[in-house]
């Protein structure tokens, strides 16, 4: 399945400066996946090492946050819109953080 | 039953009834309400039949309706009895015979005008209009930072009349601080943040009484400085101060409304304590301190807080007039290089460590703050400027 991906600022130089991606999968984890394949380190800043989602990001499927869904099982329709969504503390963020 | 009582009352028979039978209902048009009121007269538009039977559902009740000459007030005592008020009547000669008769007015004329120029343009707003203008004078916000993000927030709450704001912030203006904090300027360079807004705000409207708080937020003093406001606003600029400001929200069940900005992006919604998500339920984590190093010269658009900050500042008069749909359960998020906006649906996490059970309410805790200010300063927990 083709899905649109939003990358937060704080995020895209992982996936080197790109603010929407296109990528594949047929689940939620299987897109971060496709995107960690071609981005090397991606998948170590939004997912812990058993494999779940960092708790200060979200990933929201066509606007609905995944982990009411099935979280990274969660099936992706085609042209899909993922977005990723880190906790911003008005300026704050991990690696980059800046007073705003 | 009607027909027992006419349908007129004189100034007269009104002015010697005890105070509090009657409940006196002004429908006078927008224009006319410069010269004052009937004391305790409440305001429900020029036609209050249906705003009546809504905010008034006791059809007992002794309503008094007073236009400017009495004769619309006595068509809609009809339209009252009618639906079974049997105690509407109308106030004979309106306002006017009854201003004619130098009888007891509230408040004094002067101010009463003054208001209405000032508020006119959203007095013109039917969901605001003269109620609504009355809540926010009665209304008690506290703005937490006097930063990119508070200082709209003060401009616009203070502009509206919204008749106290807390301001906490412990910082000093920073000529740094004036690409975005717009509520300071180059005079006010080195003097408390609180001093300083309150200063603007005093030469933008009297009507507003300013509360300074110039002190850091924490575990200890946060629920002292927070109770009381009906609305708390985040200007903060750390995980610290969100995580302490939305577990004191749930103490004081105070509605939150929350902004964040990051370089050209921003969020904003809203936390209503018990009835939505709140920023625990978002965020159930700050981000490890390993993964927060010293903050990097990232940089943000001036422009992007005063766009965060003036949805918050709508959010907060939204709530405090009991308008519209508040950014409940919903995220607002913003980017301001595509310009687009985008609405995210958030949940309240039924296991959600803060707000799941309302018996149990969180520790107030002070977080390590990992991010240090751009000047490489360790700060501890605190509200600082966004």
């Amino acid at each position: 399945m083709s899905v649109q991906v939003r990358i937060p600022t704080v995020l895209r130089p992982q996936v080197g400066g790109q603010a929407v991606l296109v990528a594949e999968g047929a689940t939620v984890g299987e897109v971060l996946g496709f995107i960690e394949a071609s981005h090397p380190g991606f998948g170590a800043v939004v997912l812990e090492a058993n494999g779940t989602l960092k708790r200060f990001l979200n990933v929201f499927l066509n606007d609905e946050d995944v982990r009411y869904r099935q979280g990274l099982d969660t099936p992706v329709p085609e042209d899909s819109t993922l977005v990723i969504l880190p906790a911003v503390a008005g300026g704050s963020f991990p690696a980059t953080m800046q007073t705003a | 039953m009607t027909g027992d009582l006419p349908l007129e009352i004189t100034p007269e028979q009104l002015a010697i009834r005890p105070a509090g039978e009657s409940v006196i209902v002004d429908m006078r048009f927008q224009g006319q309400l410069g010269r004052g009121r009937l004391r305790g007269a409440r305001w429900l538009g020029p036609d209050p039949v249906e705003a009546i039977a809504t905010e008034i559902p006791d059809t007992g009740a002794a309503i008094v309706l007073v236009c400017a000459e009495g004769i619309r007030s006595l068509a809609a005592a009809r339209a009252l009895r009618d639906r079974g008020y049997r105690r509407a009547v109308s106030l004979a000669g309106g306002f006017e015979r009854w201003r004619a008769e130098g009888r007891d007015r509230e408040p004094p004329v002067g101010r009463e005008a003054a208001r209405l120029a000032r508020y006119s343009r959203q007095l013109l707003l039917p969901e605001i209009g003269e109620a609504g203008q009355e809540r926010l004078l009665a209304s008690k916000v506290v703005v937490v930072g006097a930063g990119g993000l508070g200082s709209p927030v003060i401009l616009y709450l203070a502009a509206a009349g919204v008749g106290t704001l807390g301001i906490v912030d412990f910082d000093v203006v920073d000529v740094t601080n004036l690409q975005r904090q717009v509520v300071h300027n180059l005079d006010r360079v080195g003097r408390p943040k609180v001093e300083s807004a309150a200063e603007t705000i005093g030469h933008l409207n009297p009507d507003v009484t300013v509360i300074p708080h110039p002190e850091r937020l924490s575990a200890a003093n946060a629920l002292g400085v927070l109770a009381g406001y009906d609305v708390i606003v985040d200007g903060g600029d750390n995980f610290p101060v969100r995580y302490l400001l939305n577990d004191a929200s749930l103490h004081l069940r105070i509605p939150l409304v929350h902004g964040s900005v990051y370089r050209f992006e921003g969020q904003a919604t809203v936390f209503l304590p018990y009835e939505g998500p709140c920023y625990r339920c978002l965020f159930p984590e700050p981000p490890p301190p390993e993964m927060a190093p010293a903050c990097a010269e990232a940089g943000v658009l001036g422009a992007l807080p005063g766009i965060i900050g003036s949805v918050e500042a709508v959010e907060a008069i939204k709530l405090l007039v009991g308008i519209g749909e508040p950014l409940v359960g919903r995220l607002l998020t913003y980017d301001s290089l595509v310009q687009e906006f985008h609405t995210l649906q958030i949940r309240r996490d039924p296991g959600c460590p803060a707000c799941s059970d309302e018996q149990r309410v969180p520790e107030l805790v002070d977080y390590d703050d990992a991010c240090r200010p751009g000047d490489g300063v360790p700060r501890p927990p605190s509200p600082g400027p966004a």
